[in-house]
């Protein structure tokens, strides 16, 4: 017997679980297909302008920053400014999202690239899949558009997201995936992202900038 | 099973880790850092106790389904171009692993935190294939520097103060300048960050655990603050996913119920930096991703703990709170317990891995104080299991014939309640009276193993059952 089938034969012995169990199969695919969503968090139940702030309380007691602006157009202005404020260079790694590339970077003296990051990027903009005001976490897929690398390698990285995709709770996140990728797929990753990177495994004292960005800054766009 | 166990030995690793000064400072981070964070972190959540709850209740419907939801993730895995392989016990997930090393012609592995890795004694095995396994969570980084196991299921190196990680940075980074300044964690972080960045990007494969698997949609889950199991395995070419039999969930809804509370239990975050959902292989016109995952999915005894009393053991989340709030913990340490798992989640997990042959001081080194399974986001009755052990133990005659004994003597009298109340009566007045001057006893016959460590109170007064008979007396009175 394969280890595979042996594991198997083994877990239904332990259950006691005999014959065809059409009865369990059914409570199985019910499950999976009905996906129920448990308890619900009233402080995600918020929506407008609360569920704006609370997103940007959640992102900032995880030490993230947060800017907002009135439209896209705005935002390479203020990524410009951002490191400018912290003395970066004036150069930003990104993907091929077209709500980032169709920005006017031109406007501003920052120097662009494009791709993956190899690991020497100092900094990295992404275009958030959404965000969740429950405990400011953003929501990144990958792809082209936003590779997962710059979300990771890079110092600095600066995500921005669309007010509109700020949900309440994880669960509505889930219900926009489902939607956009189809019913029980998923993109190959999902990150979701809860601040700059951070250890306590020295002394159990927190620290950032362990292996991940040190600075994590959120830009809302509100249009 | 490779991993050399001490757990036989607990009683002599116990009264080691007592006696040292530099283990018991750092212990103290543990009391400080962990209890009242998490204390914080519920405090704010007001539906925390209902997500307990709903988090325990998931554990048990995914368990009692087991083979189903397995069979389920299995084929969304292989839907979406990953591999999953079957482990029956060490060896076997060892020799998977291997294999699929020697396919992707690897030399170096980057691994993120695994306890499974731990369990069936990884590294070495690699090591011994000429495979340089390099460990990239901080603290699993420094311990592996130091050839020594975790000591906490997640903060591998609590055991250890900052100067310790400064000798061993200055003992194993001889590329760089030795006059440099490691005075402040921050400096020991930031040079761990430089060494391991190489590392990341020259590595051929990539192994993390997992801390859910997701039926519906074929997805492992990794949560970190460190970003430091992202780099593993998006990097390299290959990734491998280390998980065992319970870490499936039905759902993402599902799942999303208990990252609420594991962060929250564990370190007291509302929600860890990194919480990463992974699904099969690089997809077309990816620019980054490994080409190949495979999931290598352990049982190592497991599926026989379904359908007894320890089957509660397997909603087990590995957030650590138990041990955080262990007193027993608290005074030895992780090392102490012998073995991968250590505090009240080790001391019922040890014996069904390793035998309650090997593990049986484990589940007596509790206070039965009950705290674990107060704080335990998934409610498993940690003090009612590690009595199945001690009874079990006691069954099959591995506790001590002095043990015996003395319970046999006390079982005789137990059984006899006029002769209790007697000899008791008779016990506590000659003790009172020998101990009257000084109201405590520095040694008694029979009793060295209490009174080797705190003296002894003499007792006063009345028995418990003479004191139990006159108020229950005065009540029926009034």
């Amino acid at each position: 017997m394969s280890a595979r089938d042996e594991i198997f034969a083994n877990i239904r012995r332990s259950l006691g679980v005999k014959g065809t169990e059409a009865t369990r199969r059914g409570i199985v695919a019910d499950r999976l297909e009905r996906a129920p969503r448990g308890v619900t968090i009233a402080r995600g139940q918020v929506s407008g302008e609360e569920r704006l702030a609370l997103f940007r309380t959640q992102a900032e007691s995880a030490l993230a920053t947060v800017t907002e602006v009135a439209s896209a157009a705005e935002v390479p202005q203020v990524v410009a400014e951002y490191l400018r404020n912290h003395n970066l260079p004036a150069a930003i790694r990104m993907g091929e999202d077209p709500r980032l590339t169709a920005l006017p970077w031109d406007a501003t003296a920052l120097e662009l690239s494009r791709g993956r990051s190899e690991g020497a990027d100092l900094n990295a903009v992404s275009h958030a899949f959404g965000a969740v005001a429950e405990t400011g976490s953003l929501v990144m897929v990958s792809g082209p558009e936003n590779p997962s690398t710059l979300n990771f390698l890079p110092d600095n990285h600066i995500v921005v997201v669309s007010a509109k995709d700020v949900a309440g709770d994880y669960e509505s996140v889930w219900q926009k995936v489902r939607f956009a990728f189809g019913k029980s797929a998923m993109p190959r990753t999902v990150n979701w992202i809860t601040g700059p990177s951070r250890s306590g495994d020295i002394e159990q004292t927190m620290l950032l900038g362990a292996h991940g960005p040190r600075r994590l800054h959120i830009v809302v766009v509100r249009d | 099973m490779t991993v050399h166990a001490t757990s036989p030995q607990f009683k002599d690793n116990a009264a080691r880790a007592l006696a040292d000064q530099q283990l018991q400072r750092a212990l103290g981070n543990v009391k400080r850092g962990f209890i009242d964070k998490r204390q914080k972190a519920i405090d704010k959540l007001p539906e925390f106790e209902a997500l307990r709850d709903s988090a325990r209740d998931i554990k048990t419907h995914t368990l009692q389904h087991l083979d189903l939801y397995l069979e389920a993730y299995e084929q969304k895995v292989t839907a979406s171009g990953g591999h999953v392989h079957f482990a029956r016990n060490a060896d076997e997930a060892r020799e998977i692993v291997l294999a699929i090393c020697r396919a992707a012609g690897a030399q170096t592995v980057t691994k993120g935190k695994t306890m499974i890795a731990e369990e069936i004694g990884l590294n070495a095995y690699l090591e011994n294939h000429n495979i340089t396994p390099v460990e990239t969570d901080l603290g699993e980084y420094i311990i592996q520097l130091r050839n020594e196991m975790p000591s906490h299921i997640i903060a591998p190196a609590v055991h250890l103060n900052a100067t310790q990680v400064e000798q061993d940075f200055r003992r194993v980074h001889t590329h760089l300048e030795d006059k440099r300044d490691l005075s402040e964690p921050v400096k020991l972080l930031t040079e761990a960050r430089g060494v391991l960045r190489d590392r990341f990007l020259s590595a051929d494969v990539g192994i993390t655990g997992a801390n859910f698997l997701v039926a519906e949609t074929g997805t492992s889950i990794i949560v970190t603050n460190e970003g430091n199991g992202d780099l593993t395995q998006i990097l390299p070419k290959t990734h491998i996913v280390l998980a065992s039999i319970e870490k499936l969930v039905p759902t993402l809804e599902d799942v999303s119920q208990i990252l609420r509370v594991l962060a929250r239990s564990a370190t007291g975050q509302e929600m860890s930096v990194y919480t990463t959902f992974s699904t099969g292989a690089r997809r077309p016109g990816d620019l980054d991703g490994p080409e190949n995952y495979h999931v290598v999915i352990l049982d190592n005894g497991r599926s026989s703990m379904l359908g007894t009393s320890f089957e509660e053991m397997l909603r087990c989340i590995r957030c650590g709170a138990c041990m955080n709030h262990c007193p027993v913990y608290h005074a030895v340490g992780g090392h102490a317990y012998g073995w991968v798992y250590p505090g009240p989640m080790g001391a019922v997990l040890t014996p069904t891995l390793i035998g309650v042959d090997k593990a049986g001081h484990l589940p007596n080194a509790s206070t039965f104080c009950g705290r674990c399974e107060s704080v335990c986001p998934v409610r498993i009755p940690l003090p009612k299991l590690m009595r199945h052990w001690r009874e079990r133990e006691f069954e099959r005659h591995l506790t001590p014939s002095t043990v015996r004994s003395g319970l046999g003597i006390w079982g005789f009298f137990a059984k006899r309640p006029a002769l209790y109340r007697l000899a008791t009566r008779a016990a506590m007045a000659v003790l009172g009276r020998a101990g009257r001057s000084s109201g405590r006893f520095r040694w008694l016959p029979l009793s060295a193993g209490w009174t080797k460590h705190r003296d002894f109170p003499a007792p006063q007064g009345e028995t418990f059952q003479q004191r139990f008979a006159r108020e229950r007396g005065k009540r029926r009175a009034a």
